[in-house]
């Protein structure tokens, strides 16, 4: 084997996927070499998880050869994948919350004899393999008891405990991650690279990914775009190549201006506080202002503003125009006009089995009342098909199950529900996470519109170019305190800083 | 073209009936050739007659059910509320109540019966499961209460004609199934509780942001489940002459049966009262068409099994190819 083919990992070779008519990848091309990161960038739906999924042995390629480690390969199930030194972490978690952390990580893999696990040696293997990724995480401990951030490094650490990874396939694992965890997951890579390991690495967020990449490969509508060295290529060229458009802004500019803060307030929250969550936190938002709120995961964002919309108890003041405020339930914060897109949408936000319609108007089906409580069928549908018109959701029809739309399209039509109930003051709780570039800038301009409308937005985020980007003012907040409150054109310095804590 | 003529089909509202309730309308139609070849009194219309009034008692409890499950829920009790309808009707003539009193206040028990179930299950945060495991214990002894176990004879003539007489040409116990059924069809499709009903069991998180109030609709959804739980008892005990103690046993097997085979989720969110109503239909006609054979009992328990396995696996196979 001569060295310069040698250090290929991975090769695909003109591999595609047919579902029935429906091509999901056309003529696949990827060529991975040892000890570097290899950046899979593509909108959702362009074909990354198929050419995952037939990676792992999940889905079989229609045509086409893949070569792993100098050998043919086509692996029948995953374990035959891991087998052949082939590891995937995926997204979605795949752990029982009720088993320890050690469990979880050997599972199917337990160390035992004639059957019966010796509990000690798992203990021990999930310890070291715990402590050689530098993981801060009790092994004994329930996985129940985690934080998300924390279950997101376990579910890392049980794909990279097979026993000799040529290929880790790492899918949006910084979604939950706060910074400090994302720190640890990059050491992590720079040791397996280190060890001549290569990385496939999956992910939305762009700067993280000019930061990690060696090698960046664009995928859009299942086709091969194109293969760049990070250092001959920038953001802007990324974006062009993934949404097949040229996007020269990001964030829409402003659709009128901001409102003077000499304005009145429509929503003011005084000494919001809740034990262990969230502690004094006040703050104003005007008609028509975009107010940002940036925080790590764990500040307690999330928290203040379910407590806001009335899913938890807490105590300070709210007024709502200048009155006092009592919400105590969702059923308060609708008739307040208060809406809250919260950060799962699927949990909290949609029925998947249900329709596009139904959807759009489960939190106003008062609007849709008439006597003995019979319900305005024409009307609910002409208010959905506008809303879908109205946000260009992308669904077949309102019938469509909502579970069966891309994750953009999932999160307009959460929008959507929010927007028919003609909300005052919206809440929005990481808008954007899952959703794919192009959805990205259409959800930016809804965001822009509304303001303008003078919606006030109450906008949550733990990415901070889109807080950046879109808010009028900004509030930080650290451990669940408000850290500071800031100017639009705060630098990305000073916001990380305060929501560190490092200033004081 | 083809594009509009799919569209046209998919909104024509027979064929999405068709393939909405396909599975099950074959697995109908099949029993009745099968039944019709093997015997042929099966095909007439005194016994069609017949099959309506033997599922009545069924078909009512399993409307109630229908509820139940479609909001992730069960209700195991409504057996036991059966047998306590007829016997409280039984006690309330015993008392020298008239029949309106009577009636009501039987509806009332059923009613109350489904409160406790609503009331631990939502606001004690209970599983349903384990709570309606207890009332049923629980209601099944409270029967045997005011008779220490014995059968309590109800001789009032209205009450006994409600299961014996018949109106404008139709057995009134027929005349009961049809208007719950349309009654607990438009409660649940046309009008907004009905609405709620499903979007609470579809993803319970959901529907409370979205300003549903979800313990309202569950305690709401039990008491249906008792009331309709009250007029079966109704309906047995006048037709049994009799408040029996055992009356109903095992029969919300028979009502999770019928929903089930119309295509009811046992995971919530998804079901219709007509699903519901052709499931105990299939229930129905397979008692009764094997009734007529004379098939020994214990064969029948064995058939009906079989066929509730055969009709929900052709259900969840056509909605899985569907997919």
């Amino acid at each position: 084997m001569s060295a310069a083919t040698s250090d290929v990992i991975l090769k695909i070779n003109n591999v595609s996927k047919l579902f029935g008519p429906v091509a999901a990848l056309k003529n696949m091309h990827l060529t991975v070499r040892a000890g570097r990161v290899h950046t899979l960038l593509g909108e959702n739906g362009a074909g990354k998880s198929t050419l995952m999924k037939i990676l792992a042995g999940v889905y079989h390629a229609t045509t086409g050869e893949v070569e792993f480690c100098g050998s043919p390969y086509k692996p029948e199930n995953p374990q035959q994948a891991a087998a052949r030194g082939l590891t995937i972490v995926f997204q979605e978690l795949s752990l029982c919350n009720n088993m320890t952390v050690s469990e979880n990580i050997l599972a199917t893999r337990e160390p035992s004899v004639y059957g019966f696990i010796n509990d000690q040696a798992l203990e021990r293997r999930a310890a070291e393999i715990v402590r050689d990724l530098g993981l801060p995480i009790d092994v004994t401990e329930k996985v129940g008891n985690l934080s998300m951030a924390q279950r997101q490094l376990v579910e890392i650490a049980k794909g990279l405990s097979i026993p000799n990874p040529h290929l880790v396939i790492l899918d949006e694992p910084t979604s939950s991650l706060t910074d400090a965890e994302t720190e640890i997951l990059f050491s992590i890579i720079d040791r397996l690279k280190a060890k001549g390991v290569a990385v496939i690495y999956i992910s939305h967020r762009m700067e993280e990914i000019m930061r990690l990449s060696d090698d960046i490969t664009v995928i859009r509508d299942g086709e091969f775009i194109a293969t760049r060295q990070r250092e001959d290529v920038s953001i802007d060229e990324l974006i062009a190549m993934m949404v097949g458009r040229q996007m020269n802004e990001i964030y829409p500019p402003r659709l009128t201006a901001a409102p003077a803060t000499s304005e009145a307030p429509i929503l003011s929250v005084e000494g919001f506080s809740r034990s262990g969550e969230f502690e004094d936190v006040s703050f104003e938002v005007r008609k028509g202002e975009i107010l940002g709120f940036f925080g790590l995961i764990g500040s307690g964002r999330s928290e203040m503003m379910n407590a806001l919309f009335g899913m938890k108890s807490a105590t300070g003041s709210i007024r709502i125009d200048g009155e006092p405020a009592t919400i105590s339930s969702p059923v308060d914060a609708i008739e307040r006009r208060i809406a809250f897109v919260t950060e799962n949408r699927k949990e909290e936000g949609l029925v998947l089995a249900h329709s596009v319609e139904w959807n759009i108007s489960m939190a106003a089906l008062g609007r849709f009342a008439a006597a003995l409580g019979f319900m305005r069928k024409r009307q609910e549908r002409n208010a959905a098909t506008d809303e879908v018109d109205r946000l260009t959701i992308k669904t077949a029809s309102v019938d469509t199950p909502v579970g069966s739309l891309s994750g953009g399209n999932q999160q307009k039509a959460v929008l959507a529900k929010w927007l028919l109930t003609q909300p005052r003051i919206l809440i929005l709780d990481e808008p954007t996470r899952g959703v794919d570039v192009g959805a990205k800038f259409e959800i930016y301009k809804i965001i822009r519109q509304l303001a303008a409308e003078g919606t006030a937005i109450l906008l949550v985020s733990s990415e901070l170019p889109e807080v950046l980007g879109m808010s009028d003012r900004l509030v930080v907040m650290h451990e669940g305190r408000l850290s500071a409150t800031l100017s639009g054109g705060a630098t990305p310095e000073t916001v990380m800083a305060h929501a560190t804590g490092i200033t004081s | 073209m083809s594009d509009e003529k799919h569209t046209s089909f998919a909104q024509n509202p027979y064929a999405k009936m068709l393939r909405q309730y396909g599975g099950i309308l074959a697995s109908l139609v099949v029993l009745c050739i099968i039944f019709s070849v093997m015997n042929p009194r099966f095909m007439t219309v005194a016994n069609f007659m017949n099959v309506l009034q033997q599922i009545a008692v069924i078909a009512i409890a399993a409307f109630g059910m229908t509820w139940v499950i479609l909001l992730g829920e069960i209700d195991l009790s409504i057996g036991s509320i059966i047998a306590v309808a007829g016997m409280a009707a039984a006690q309330a003539f015993l008392a020298g109540f008239g029949f309106m009193p009577t009636l009501v206040l039987t509806l009332l028990a059923g009613a109350a019966m489904g409160l406790v179930n609503g009331v631990l299950t939502a606001k004690l945060g209970l599983p349903s499961f384990i709570v309606t495991v207890a009332t049923m214990g629980i209601f099944r002894g409270l029967v045997s209460l005011p008779t220490n176990g014995a059968p309590a004879m109800i001789e009032d003539p209205t009450w006994i004609a409600i299961g014996a007489e018949s109106f404008v040409g139709l057995p009134i116990i027929i005349w009961i199934v049809v208007v719950l059924f349309v009654f607990n069809h438009v409660l649940l499709s046309k009008t907004t509780f009905g609405r709620r009903a499903y979007l609470t069991g579809g993803n319970r998180e959901a529907a409370v942001y979205s300003g549903i109030k979800v313990d309202r609709v569950k305690i709401t959804i039990f008491m249906i489940s008792g009331i309709m739980a009250a007029i079966s008892g109704i309906l047995l005990s006048s037709r049994l002459y009799s408040a029996q103690t055992n009356a109903g046993t095992s029969y919300e097997l028979d009502a999770i049966a019928a929903a089930v085979l119309g295509g009811t989720s046992l995971a919530g969110g998804v079901g219709t009262m007509i699903g519901t109503i052709i499931g105990a239909l299939i229930i129905g006609i397979m008692n009764n068409g094997m009734n007529m054979l004379s098939v020994p009992y214990f064969y029948q328990l064995i058939v009906k099994g079989l066929v509730i396995l055969l009709a929900v696996w052709l259900d969840v196979r056509s909605k899985r190819a569907k997919q």
